[in-house]
């Protein structure tokens, strides 16, 4: 476990270290603050649509870092040759996939607590009012949700050749699951047979990451999730995070390193 | 095989040949859109229309808190009124409201489930000036889509009649009549707004005779022909006629009314009254119409 986590503050440490979560952070910011000093009709209380613009950078800027920061990890140590010391030591594979993993799942995590830090001033300041346990859960939620996406991209990572390639197919399939996931059903039962079947075999293969996207809820003021369903969404996106790294870990045992 | 700088120089005068040729036939083009004043007009052409209607919709989302058909589920079950959810949810209780909204019964254990997590239950903005929030959509659908009426109208009657902004809405409705000078609908709200806000008669008299005159040289050019806005502006104008006390144009209005009502007998015994008013001694005389002009 150490050693896991020993990786893993490496890992945490290289995001601070990156640019790239301070562009997006400054993107996300600038674009919300233009957007916010728009003037409808003279209402300055009008904030929704400032919420879920917001909220859309700030899923946009949290798989970007996700995917970027998880798909790279395996190939430059591999690239820059510093597997072999680092496996040198006494460190199973098993535990550098784990380090990995815990590494850039917190980074995401530390990423995200500061966008929702800003998500909470700016709604606020509009609204004058904090609902704290819906944004709560909804960084709660959205956290798991990067753990899969997280160990997908991993599992990728010793799957394909590059990061480049591993990334592109990774955002594809996150973006095709969160656009068409829920819906997958309807659309199976108004095929035919055998596709219908097909359709719905991959409806409960794949992981559904449009589950933990509750911004509809936080930008339209609802009621907070049973916390009991706060519970069952974050036992499902633990079950597939073990599940891509166990996969993770089944292929990179017995993977050459060069 | 020639140097390679005389293939340079003559790939640059056949480059330089057909800028000259291919410039003059760019700027003539149909199709071209450097002409235009607008940035977005030159950016995105008439993809603008798209997205006024995304953007239209999105203020119909915000009316509902994010309770909205996607397009499969309108795909299985057509666009259901979304009032009916909300009447089966009020009257049969929530069971019932699942059984007959748009989403249905639950088909696996996967949707009952992220239902927990969307909003799945019918609701509307209705709180005192909660429906400010659909405004912005609204704004950015009728600047991208000048011509979409519809969104000044809906725009303008929110604003006046649930955010308290008169003055807002007569601006929004102005800036459409502007883009769409031959709408009978923008003015038929302009009227409301000088009729039930301003309390100014005269103005609502004269945009609703222009909204009448502008409604039948379109059905004329049209063919087709738009009953229900007709009806409301004859309804609006018999009513404002009656309030002034001129019988006379308010049967008139009246008799024209009947004729595209779907219940002439109530228009019939409501012109009997006015009749019976315009016979009697203790009315007052307004036989002179009212002056027009005022703009």
């Amino acid at each position: 476990m150490n050693n896991a986590l020993a990786v893993a503050s490496v890992v945490v440490k290289e995001l601070y270290r990156r640019k790239d979560f301070y562009v997006l952070f400054v993107l996300t910011a600038v674009i919300t603050l233009l957007m916010g000093a728009l003037n409808f009709f003279n209402d300055d209380k009008i904030v929704r649509y400032l919420k879920e613009i917001c909220l859309l950078l700030i899923w946009i800027s949290a798989l970007v870092i996700a995917v970027g920061t998880s798909a790279r990890q395996i190939p430059s140590e591999r690239e820059n040759r510093t597997v072999f010391p680092l496996l040198a030591k006494p460190i199973t594979r098993g535990q550098l996939i784990a380090g990995k993993f815990l590494g850039c799942w917190l980074a995401c995590g530390l990423a995200l607590i500061v966008f929702y830090l800003f998500f909470g001033v700016i709604s606020v300041s509009r609204e004058h009012q904090l609902p704290m346990a819906s944004y709560f859960q909804a960084l709660w939620l959205h956290w798991w949700m990067l753990g899969v996406v997280v160990a997908m991209a991993l599992l990728g990572s010793v799957l394909f050749a590059a990061p480049s390639s591993n990334a592109t197919i990774c955002l594809l399939l996150i973006l095709g699951i969160l656009l068409l996931g829920r819906h997958l059903n309807k659309v199976a039962v108004q095929l035919a047979e055998p596709m219908s079947t097909v359709v719905y075999v991959v409806y409960f293969a794949v992981p559904h990451l449009e589950l933990f996207d509750v911004r509809d809820l936080v930008v339209h003021n609802w009621d907070p999730i049973n916390w009991l369903i706060c519970v069952g969404a974050t036992f499902y996106a633990a079950a597939y995070a073990v599940f891509f790294l166990f996969a993770a870990w089944l292929v990179f045992r017995r993977q050459p390193l060069v | 095989m020639p140097a390679p700088s005389l293939i340079l120089a003559l790939l640059f005068v056949v480059c330089f040949t057909l800028a000259t040729w291919l410039q003059p036939w760019h700027q003539s083009w149909a199709g071209g859109r450097a002409q235009s004043s607008s940035l977005l007009d030159i950016v995105m052409g008439d993809s603008q229309q798209l997205f006024a209607n995304h953007f239209f919709t999105k203020a119909d989302v915000y009316f509902h808190s994010g309770y909205y058909p996607s397009v499969f589920d309108q795909a299985i079950g057509g666009a259901p009124h979304m009032t009916a959810a909300k009447d089966a949810a009020t009257e049969h209780g929530p069971e019932h409201a699942e059984e007959t909204g748009f989403l249905g019964r639950p088909r696996d254990w996967i949707d009952r489930f992220s239902r927990n997590l969307y909003p799945s239950r019918h609701s509307h903005l209705d709180s005192p000036g909660e429906a400010r929030e659909i405004l912005p959509w609204l704004r950015i659908a009728a600047d991208l889509d000048p011509h979409k009426v519809e969104t000044y109208t809906v725009a303008a009657y929110w604003l006046r009649q649930h955010l308290n902004k008169v003055d807002e809405a007569e601006q929004f409705l102005r800036a459409g009549w502007r883009a769409n000078p031959d709408s009978y609908e923008i003015l038929f709200e302009l009227g409301r707004v000088f009729d039930e806000n301003r309390r100014d008669s005269q103005r609502a008299r004269n945009v609703w005779e222009l909204a009448l005159r502008k409604w039948h040289e379109r059905s004329a050019r049209n063919g087709k022909q738009d009953d229900f806005i007709l009806e409301q502006i004859l309804t609006h104008l018999a009513q404002l006629e009656e309030r002034e006390g001129y019988w006379e144009k308010a049967i008139a209005y009246l008799e024209k009314l009947k004729a595209f009502s779907p219940h002439p007998n109530v228009i019939q015994q409501h012109i009997e009254e006015l009749k019976r008013k315009a016979v009697a001694p203790s009315v007052p005389n307004n036989s002179v119409s009212p002056q027009a002009g005022k703009r």
